[in-house]
């Protein structure tokens, strides 16, 4: 399979100050790193397609080193992340399926050690559609001040042979966040669970 | 008075394929957005130049965000575009009263020059609201290449007592630009026309 055939990418940065609360110390920053790409199965139905999941690291990995690069540079400073993807009418959900093991790949590559499983969604849509990608701490799933989930879509994709896929990175807790639950500086970032 | 800042989202697009026409160098367009409180929602106020004020202060404050994000120098900005939205206890003349009288200044001294006139748009609307923020040629208005639009949209914003101010800038024009008229190479930028 030849690489992904990249038609654009986009990066959206929400820096968020206060919620109607507290204007917060530093700001949390939400950001997510888009690609549309041409989908290789679209328009008929192929039994075998999980090579592609190889052929989507390389791009995984840029993504994400652009979206790291966009939230200001320093790895360190990731604390939630998610994953989506979004397929054009002329594909299936499965093909949507072929980025969890690339996406969750770069970003664990890109940020270094971390625990816990991506989590994500998919959908199939046309141009303009929204994905509301989950968001979860890196290291404890359990994390509940950074259970979170950022909206995005691109306005001229995916058309009907192309999908989108996404990244979505934090750098904190929800900004007012106070319903209590297993704290980030509690967290035994062992099992990726707590 | 300075805006009371909720939320700053920055949106940069990059095209690197359309049509199945290698874009290259990639078209690269940036939009800031400010989710700001209006000061004057729910009453009639016919003093505006609380506005105005923060129209001033905005236009440098995403003018930079644009071209930071974009990653270039101020003087390689191409094209500019303004625009506003209204949450719904506001009018639409809060959304010139920012846009018009003092906004424009700032946001050429953070793009350089700037001759042309910055094509705008505003509009009421709610949470999830799609913004399209007009663009054309920062030195000559009449260039056709850089006739363009950037669309964004904020899932949470504007509140009813909000205001969502963008501002867009460019390093290109359209990708795939080819229906003749005045071109970038031709222009005298003199009188912000040609």
């Amino acid at each position: 399979m030849p690489e992904p055939k990249v038609r654009k990418f986009l990066t959206v940065v929400e820096e968020i100050r206060h919620e109607g609360g507290p204007v917060a110390d530093q700001p949390l920053l939400r950001g997510a790193a888009l690609a549309v790409i041409e989908n290789p199965f679209a328009g008929a139905y192929h039994e075998d397609i999980a090579g592609f999941m190889k052929d989507l690291e390389p791009l995984g990995l840029e993504m994400a080193t652009r979206l790291i690069k966009s939230l200001g540079g320093d790895r360190a400073a990731i604390q939630g992340y998610g994953k989506g993807a979004i397929v054009g009418q002329g594909g299936e959900l499965e093909h949507g399926a072929l980025w969890h093991v690339p996406g969750g790949y770069a970003m664990r590559e890109a940020l270094g050690d971390a625990k816990a499983i991506v989590p994500s969604t998919k959908k199939v849509g046309g141009p303009g559609t929204r994905l509301d990608v989950p968001v979860t701490h890196i290291n404890a799933s359990y994390v509940r001040s950074h259970f979170d989930a950022m909206e995005v879509g691109v306005p001229d994709g995916p058309r009907a042979n192309e999908i989108v896929l996404a990244l979505v990175m934090t750098t904190g807790a929800r900004i007012h966040a106070r319903v209590g639950g297993l704290k980030a500086e509690d967290i035994k970032g062992e099992d990726g669970l707590r | 008075m300075s805006a009371e800042i909720r939320k700053i989202a920055v949106f940069v697009e990059e095209t690197c394929l359309e049509m199945g026409q290698v874009i290259s160098p990639p078209t690269r367009k940036a939009a800031a957005v400010a989710v700001i409180r209006n000061p004057f929602a729910g009453r009639f106020e016919a003093d505006l130049t609380e506005l105005m004020d923060i129209g001033a202060e905005l236009g440098g404050l995403l003018g930079r965000k644009c071209v930071e994000a974009l990653g270039i120098a101020p003087s390689e900005a191409e094209s500019y575009g303004k625009a506003a939205l209204v949450g719904e206890n506001g009018e639409l003349e809060h959304a010139a009263a920012i846009l018009h009288p003092s906004l424009g200044k700032p946001l050429r001294e953070a793009v350089e020059k700037g001759a042309a006139l910055v094509p705008s748009s505003k509009a009421m609307g709610a949470p999830g609201t799609v913004l399209d923020i007009p663009l054309g040629h920062k030195d000559a208005a009449y260039v056709r290449s850089h006739f363009d639009g950037m669309r964004v949209m904020i899932n949470d914003a504007p509140r009813a007592n909000e205001i969502m101010v963008a501002v867009a800038v460019t390093d290109s024009g359209r990708p795939l630009p080819r229906v003749g008229g005045l071109e970038a190479a031709e222009i005298e930028g003199r009188d912000g026309l040609r």
